[in-house]
């Protein structure tokens, strides 16, 4: 798989900077999945990590077209793949931070909200869990990602349950995303670093922020420890 | 006891007459019976329904019939038995739900308001008040399991039952226990009815709705008795719906 097409991997001082490359909806199909997880894993040594992304989206979700053509075991894949990118982001020896650059939706706003932290472009661009309005069910350690790291019975069902498009001030308001950032793409991605290397610059022991941030979110990380790159049963995990 | 009307796609719920509507026997029943009419109704009817809850008089409902349990253990155990799998019907509706808090809400109708989506609650009289720390009495641990799971601001858990503050409108909405505030009555029926209005008007398949809602908070949906759906029953219509 030519990954290099599909994100860029640069460090910025401290700062493990991960792009999402194109103007596309950086779909999460498990080519982009594999991407994102060598470029997470290419991490060590640095003192923190951000994901951001190029264009109008963050990421629009699950690689819907594709699935239709895939036979299932194949869908299956793409379950276990995002569940390993969740795995090795809450295991990860260093703070993370999402720069919501753009729309993030469905399993993109999942992916936004497994970070330690999450910067957004105030002006444009919006969380959007979709899944209600397409008729899709939330799987169980997907549902988790909700439960555990959006704040407040009424922001879960705002964001859950009513197919709304929470742009930054609304989504700040409700303490599910950390700060919202006013200009372009690029002031987004300067935020999120700037922020990454505040925390890095706080000389934490890496071992320990994955401990205690495994432990703060207990549930989701037992849902998805098995699916990690340091998982001990990797090559047999269990599917979908 | 209650009556169920349709208005378009809105089912609407009433708990009829004056009085307190305690939540005996019958008419935990009736409010049964009423909600499974409903689902069969938006079953046959195809996607985009919602349900609103609403009472005439002073009150919602203030909760377990305690006069006909009196002190009656084994009956007022009867009635959360009872009340429970109503709860269950609620939490597991494959439509949207608005609660129209037209009157004091206490107790088991505190909680009864509580197992809808949406609570709209008027401003001028009435207050959401768990009354069992005051009378003596332990909770249901669903109850408990409920509150747990919708009543999350800071503090908000222990005031409402660790120290039966009653609510007025206002001071729910601040603690994020209601949605809505309207002046009197026949305004928060409305708003509510308006609400359940544009929810169904999303069209949502209901089976996929209720199953998103069991899945905010499985825990609180156990302890009523919802079994939920596992993963591979949960991606069964993935294939159909991409």
């Amino acid at each position: 798989m030519a990954t290099q097409n599909l994100c860029t991997v640069k460090r910025r001082g401290r700062v493990h900077l991960i792009t999402l490359t194109g103007a596309g909806e950086h779909r999460l199909n498990p080519a982009l999945l594999s991407a994102i997880r060598s470029a997470v894993a290419a991490s060590a040594g640095a003192g923190a990590l951000v994901l951001a992304a190029e264009g109008k989206y963050f990421s629009n979700g699950f690689d819907q077209a594709w699935a239709r053509t895939a036979p299932r075991h194949l869908q299956a894949t793409m379950g276990g793949e995002f569940r390993g990118l969740v795995a090795d982001l809450l295991a990860l020896p260093m703070p993370t931070v999402a720069a919501v650059t753009g729309h993030a939706a469905a399993a993109g706003c999942g992916l936004v909200l497994a970070h330690d932290a999450v910067i957004m472009r105030g002006s444009r661009g919006f969380l959007y869990m979709s899944e209600v309005d397409a008729g899709l069910k939330l799987v169980d350690f997907f549902a988790e990602v909700f439960r555990e790291k959006v704040p407040d019975a009424i922001n879960r069902r705002d964001l859950l349950l009513r197919g709304g498009r929470m742009a930054a001030p609304e989504a700040v308001l409700r303490g599910i995303v950390d700060k919202a950032v006013d200009g372009g793409v690029e002031d987004v991605v300067n935020a999120a670093v700037a922020e990454a290397e505040k925390l890095a610059a706080r000389g934490w022991d890496g071992e320990v922020v994955a401990e205690i941030r495994k432990a703060a979110w207990p549930n989701l990380w037992s849902k998805v420890k098995d699916y990690g790159a340091d998982a001990p049963a990797a090559a047999a995990r269990p599917r979908l | 006891m209650c009556t169920l009307e349709q208005h378009g796609n809105v089912f609407v719920l009433t708990l009829t007459g004056d009085d307190e509507h305690p939540l005996g026997l019958p008419l935990i029943a009736s409010l049964s019976s009423a909600v499974a009419s409903a689902k069969a109704a938006a079953a046959s009817a195809g996607p985009g329904a919602a349900l609103v809850t609403v009472a005439e008089g002073r009150f919602f409902s203030n909760g377990l019939d305690i006069g006909w349990a009196g002190t009656s253990r084994t009956r007022l155990m009867e009635l959360a038995d009872a009340l429970r799998p109503l709860a269950a019907d609620l939490l597991a509706l494959p439509m949207p739900t608005v609660a129209a808090v037209t009157g004091h809400a206490s107790a088991g109708g505190f909680l009864l308001a509580l197992c809808h989506d949406y609570r709209v609650m008027r401003a001028d009289r009435g207050v959401l008040y768990m009354s069992e720390i005051d009378i003596g009495l332990p909770l249901p641990s669903y109850f408990v399991s409920m509150f747990r799971a919708k009543v999350t601001a800071a503090n908000a858990l222990r005031d409402v039952l660790l120290r039966g503050t009653k609510l007025r409108a206002a001071e729910a909405k601040e603690m994020g226990i209601v949605d809505a505030v309207c002046p009197g009555p026949t305004e928060t029926v409305a708003k509510a009815i308006k609400l359940a209005e544009q929810l169904a008007a999303r069209k949502w398949d209901g089976d996929v709705y209720a199953s998103i809602r069991i899945s905010i908070f499985p825990e609180a949906c156990k302890s009523v008795g919802i079994v939920e759906e596992s993963d591979e029953e949960k991606v069964k219509n993935f294939a159909s719906r991409m």
